[in-house]
């Protein structure tokens, strides 16, 4: 039980990435992006092109760090996938949002627009690479780490965890701190208020973007560091980043890491009694509870 | 190909274009006519299939029964499995809407994505269900005996047409009555419709039921014309993305335009998976369902952003006393 624990707190910390872009796209432009879960997929795959096609044709050393599974490869990767997934989304937003956001169209027909976008992802993902899984690196050995209470872990496990506090600690800096993260918290506090004040809005929108899918892209492929690549992946994201996303109240975004971190221990943990496989059904049952019980979520004092 | 070749083809395709229309009624009652986002037609097209499957098979005995599980097998008449069907979709639809229907719209959808991909995880793990991954074979067709079985597809033509038509003729009576009012009340503004003294959670809930009802009679003519059902049919690719899109491209709101959309978007589908597959170079066939998803998916953005009211529009006319 302890190890599942552990475990749940990784998987638990790679959905807190989609989910905190998750919520402050909820947040910010008040509509379900249902494309999320595919820029998961998104960065994971753009990573696995870099790292098994372009770096080996430049010359890059396959060489791997210590005991880890990786090496300068998916080292420089990382940060060149963020920026691109960052770019995929501002021109989704760009191509399909925004022309339905100038016409005032509802919320809905915005999530039906991402419904459309997240479709048109993993058609690309598996017209490109098919629909088998894969891996960065396959068949390799990872030797676990043993800690007391017969927990074992993988040292990937370990840099996973650090990488996600890391990019949550930036994200807080950036919001706490400069001027267009206190523009974005007054967006998602009030758009209206916040044009008047003299804000420029779609460029909040366009940095929400921005941040929304770098993050998600950061979450995929350390989710394909630890487990798999799959082009559905995303999907199965999907109902785990809402249900983090609704517990921690949507649009806050330290609801939604601790949102997060509930829903990846209570996904391993089912394990130990369900099959794994059940796992997205655990992640919808727990979301059913929160909306019966407390629909506007932990943290969430507003409106649901 | 024979002229009577193509027939039975024109006539196969027939039926699997009404099928996707009586689904696409479905969900014009849910989301044209009261704006319930339903994204998780999969699953209630999933539960259709396999109750009215339960309900007109026979429980397998003896060696089969060694290869086949099932939960019960009731060997009754086509009929019943089609009213089963409905009746368990109207239930499970009582259970997503009552957390959901309180709350912002798009809880609901969420919720739908939820159910379809756990009826689907259900039924592929719970083995003594509905036997997991194999799913059920040899599932009895209506009127079987009538007619040699080389031209069994005229005779379900006419009965998924009858069946489509009755679902069409229905809604346009239910959605012209003082109900179906109210229900594009509250699609408009909900907040008026609330002042005026309607119970909104009510209604919405009658509309979730009654079209995830139709979407299960959708889901039994498709187990009984294929004969056969596993798990892995009803994705939300195939179950639920193109029936939004037939809809959306017919022209939400209007029943005629469900009708149309799914014959039209069926016949894209069909036809030009055809063309592109022939056009495809050989290292590609493998992957032209995908592209062919990817176009589709392409169709329904430029549908949202150039062209949101479909092909046909919402019909304005509610009564024919009035202009």
């Amino acid at each position: 039980m302890p190890e599942l624990i552990v475990y749940g707190i990784v998987l638990g910390s790679i959905i807190a990435l989609g989910a905190i872009g998750l919520t402050l796209v909820y947040g910010i432009l008040r509509f379900a992006n249902f494309a999320h879960g595919d820029l998961m997929t998104a960065g994971a795959y753009i990573a696995l092109f870099l790292v098994t096609v372009l770096f080996p044709w430049l010359d890059i050393p396959d060489t791997t760090f210590g005991s880890l599974s990786f090496g300068w490869r998916m080292v420089l990767a990382f940060p060149i996938v963020m920026a691109c997934v960052a770019i995929a989304a501002i021109l989704f937003d760009r191509i399909l949002y925004r022309p339905l956001r100038m016409k005032r169209s509802g919320p809905v027909i915005l999530a039906m627009s991402a419904l459309g976008a997240s479709f048109i992802i993993r058609m690309i993902v598996l017209i490109l690479w098919g629909a088998d899984s894969l891996f960065y690196r396959p068949g390799v050995l990872r030797p676990a780490i043993e800690l007391p209470h017969e927990i074992k872990i993988r040292p990937d496990q370990i840099l996973i965890l650090v990488t996600v506090l890391f990019l949550v600690a930036l994200l807080y800096l950036f919001l706490k701190r400069t001027k267009m993260g206190k523009a974005m918290r007054a967006t998602a506090d009030n758009m209206e208020l916040a044009r008047v004040s003299g804000i420029d809005t779609e460029k909040v929108i366009i940095w929400t973007w921005g941040i929304g899918g770098a993050l998600a892209a950061a979450g995929g492929v350390l989710y394909g560091i630890d487990v798999q690549l799959h082009p559905g992946m995303g999907w199965h994201f999907l109902l785990p980043l809402f249900a983090a996303t609704i517990l921690g109240g949507i649009g806050n975004m330290y609801g939604a890491l601790i949102g997060a971190l509930v829903m990846g221990v209570a996904q391993q943990v089912s394990t130990a009694y369900l099959l794994p496989t059940y796992k997205p059904a655990v992640a919808f049952m727990v979301m059913i509870i929160i909306l019966l019980v407390r629909p506007q979520g932990i943290f969430g004092g507003g409106r649901a | 190909m024979e002229i009577g070749g193509y027939i039975a083809y024109f006539v196969s395709w027939a039926i699997w274009a009404g099928i996707f229309a009586v689904f696409a009624l479905g969900l014009n009652i849910q989301w044209g006519y009261t704006g319930l986002f339903n994204i998780g037609i999969a699953g209630f097209f999933c539960i259709g299939a396999y109750t009215s499957a339960l309900i007109t098979t026979p429980k397998p005995t003896g060696i089969y029964a060694q290869y086949v599980q099932q939960i019960f097998g009731l060997n009754l008449p086509f009929i019943l499995g089609i009213l089963g069907a409905a009746l368990v979709c109207g239930f499970i639809a009582y259970l997503i809407g009552y957390p959901t229907l309180r709350l912002r719209e798009d809880y609901l959808a969420i919720a739908t994505i939820g159910i379809a991909e756990t009826v689907r995880l259900v039924f592929n793990n719970y083995h003594k269900l509905a036997n997991g991954p194999r799913g059920l074979m040899g599932l009895p067709q209506p009127l079987q005996g009538l007619v040699d079985p080389r031209h069994y597809d005229y005779i379900y033509l006419v009965i998924v047409l009858a069946i489509m038509v009755v679902i069409y003729l229905s809604i346009e009576r239910a959605i012209r009555s003082p109900w179906g009012r109210v229900l594009r009340a509250i699609r408009e503004d909900e907040i008026a419709s609330a002042m005026s003294g309607k119970d909104i959670f009510r209604f919405k809930m009658q509309s979730l039921i009654f079209g995830s009802m139709i979407m299960g009679v959708g889901g039994a003519l498709y187990a009984h014309y294929t004969k056969a059902i596993s798990p892995d049919v009803f994705t939300p690719l195939y179950g639920t993305f193109i029936i939004w899109i037939m809809l959306m491209a017919g022209g939400s709101g209007n029943n005629k335009g469900a009708i149309l959309g799914a014959f039209v978007i069926w016949f894209i589908w069909t036809i030009g998976a055809k063309v592109l597959t022939d056009l495809l170079p050989y290292t590609l066939k493998a992957r032209a369902p995908y592209i062919r998803y990817l176009i589709i998916g392409i169709l329904l953005e430029i549908i949202l952003i150039y062209r949101p009211q479909g092909l046909m529009g919402e019909e304005k006319r509610i009564s024919k006393m009035i202009d």
